[in-house]
């Protein structure tokens, strides 16, 4: 297994955001974790990359317990997260964001290589390299914060919320180009709101609810399942345009 | 006109030392949202460790150089022992701790070293007064222009041109998300004070040089204007903080150049209500004005 969550739990304070779960993501595959807004999704990815500490369980990677390690040893190890809401550097022009997505690889051929085979995924980035990363529209910073992440050659990334406040366009760019991602080999751990698309890019789904997985299956299981046509579906959409 | 001189000169000087101070404090606020208290302190080890290294008979020079390599290690030390344990604290945890060790480090110069001000030999051609028409310009007035343009030039080009400065602009933007880049936490916060101890150093050298001794609350004055200069010029902005402190400076001359001699002794007073005003109108700092001309 890629990545392992043995009965995993985070607090918040007072707040249970996340209660004993258990998830494995497989070398090769797509997992979308899904579930209305505060199910414990994000509190999850978090957790994993040691943002914020896990009250409880373990958290493996290929093998190795990761838990309370510090995030920039996790990032070295191979997996690193792409946060929700971009976060890009605005004050720092595209190439520096790149430079710095690259810092923690030492080995400057390799890097090279990493930056042209993002250009080829991203070629708009090559067209913006010393614009300010804040004056790239939204696509773009969406674009830009992948890029970066692939710069540090990860083996695993996590994404949160990709799509989030995108133009309907860009989402299908944002989606095929996950897709692409695992066929070039990339493990992908996909946290989204946007539950038809992402399942449909998906090997396999866990549904959250209230911190606890209710569900969990293949990408068709869970499609044909109607407690996910009915509830998480049907309310992904109405939130999505809220 | 030869008093026009005089004030730019002076105004540029003292404004100089206030831009580097308010530089430090901004760069540590920016990453760690840290109010640093106890960096006026960086002032009283430099000037403590040049009246001892005095003691060594080395030149004046090298002694200054190793005052400042000992405001850097303190600076680096400060982080590592009381900043680090509460780093992920509130803000009023930070607060208090650096008010603490601002007090306990006072304390200490008083009790272990001496309450009085102690002197220190400065070179007569640091003081050495040069002439221009009826006016002029001393030589530790100069060093502290031209130290202040070199050292903004070449952290300039460390902020834009290495790793490690990226990494420290980034951690001003978003510190979670630059760990995600793996960049270590503590290699940019403590680069961060490095930086901060170096200019408190140079800043520490020329004000000793000026007044020829150092006292427990020699870093107190300057590090409250270097505060002023800091949210004057725009909290967070490191170009803000430099424009902050010489605008300070230049404030405080010309006002006690002239301000008629019956109002003189309310000179800080009226410099802080200029700034008061300032801020009422542009509550974000001059940062803000040249944001909206952009």
């Amino acid at each position: 297994m890629m990545l392992t969550l043995e009965k995993m739990s985070v607090n918040y304070g007072p707040i249970k955001a996340v209660r004993n779960i258990d998830i494995s993501v497989a070398a090769g595959e797509i997992v979308t974790l899904l579930g209305p807004n505060g199910a414990g999704k994000s509190s999850t990815l978090k957790a994993i990359m040691g943002l914020h500490p896990a009250a409880s369980g373990r958290v493996l990677f290929e093998g190795q317990p990761i838990t309370g390690m510090a995030t920039e040893k996790i990032v070295r190890l191979g997996m690193t997260l792409t946060p929700e809401g971009r976060h890009i550097f605005s004050g720092l022009t595209v190439e520096e964001n790149l430079k710095l997505g690259a810092a923690s690889q030492k080995d400057r051929i390799q890097v090279e290589e990493t930056r042209e085979r993002v250009f080829t995924l991203f070629p708009i980035l090559k067209e913006r390299l010393t614009q300010n990363a804040g004056t790239l529209s939204g696509g773009e910073q969406q674009q830009l914060a992948i890029a970066r992440s692939l710069m540090s050659a990860p083996r695993l990334l996590l994404l949160d919320e990709p799509s989030l406040g995108l133009a309907p366009q860009i989402v299908d760019q944002i989606f095929s180009l996950i897709a692409d991602l695992r066929q070039k080999g990339l493990t992908i751990l996909l946290v989204e709101q946007n539950a038809e698309m992402s399942l449909e890019i998906s090997d396999r789904g866990y549904v959250f609810s209230n911190g606890q997985i209710e569900l969990e299956g293949s990408r068709d299981a869970l499609r044909s399942s109607k407690d996910i046509a009915s509830t998480y579906l049907g309310m992904e959409k109405h939130s999505h345009h809220e | 006109m030869n008093e026009l001189i005089t004030v730019v000169v002076n105004g540029l000087s003292v404004g100089s030392m206030y831009a580097l101070l308010a530089l430090g404090l901004a760069m540590v606020f920016a990453i760690l949202g840290l109010v640093n208290f106890a960096h006026g302190e960086l002032i009283a080890v430099t000037g403590y460790s040049m009246y001892f290294l005095a003691f060594t008979g080395m030149p004046f020079i090298i002694i200054v150089m190793f005052a400042v390599i000992c405001a850097i290690v303190a600076a680096v030390l400060m982080e590592r022992i009381a900043f680090r344990p509460i780093r992920n604290a509130t803000i009023a945890a930070g607060l208090m701790t650096s008010f603490a060790l601002e007090m306990i480090l006072e304390a200490g110069w008083s009790n272990f070293i001496s309450p009085l001000r102690m002197p220190i030999r400065v070179p007569a051609w640091m003081i050495k007064f040069w002439p221009i028409g009826d006016s002029g310009i001393s030589t530790y007035q100069a060093i502290a222009i031209i130290l202040t343009v070199v050292t903004v030039i070449g952290l300039t080009l460390f902020l834009k041109r290495t790793t490690i400065g990226l990494a420290i602009r980034a951690a001003a933007e978003n510190f979670s998300v630059t760990q995600l880049m793996g960049i270590r936490a503590n290699m940019v916060v403590a680069t961060a004070f490095a930086i901060s101890g170096l200019l408190a150093g140079l800043v520490g050298f020329l004000w000793i040089a000026q007044r020829g001794s150092v006292d427990p609350h020699i870093g107190l004055n300057p590090t409250i204007k270097a505060f002023i200069a800091v949210i004057f010029g725009g909290v967070g902005s490191l170009s803000g903080a430099v424009t902050g402190g010489i605008i300070l400076g230049f404030l405080e001359v010309a006002l006690r150049t002239y301000l008629p001699d019956s109002v003189l002794p309310f000179r800080e007073a009226i410099g802080y209500l200029v700034v008061i005003l300032v801020l009422l109108r542009w509550p974000d700092g001059l940062i803000s004005i040249r944001q909206k001309t952009d």
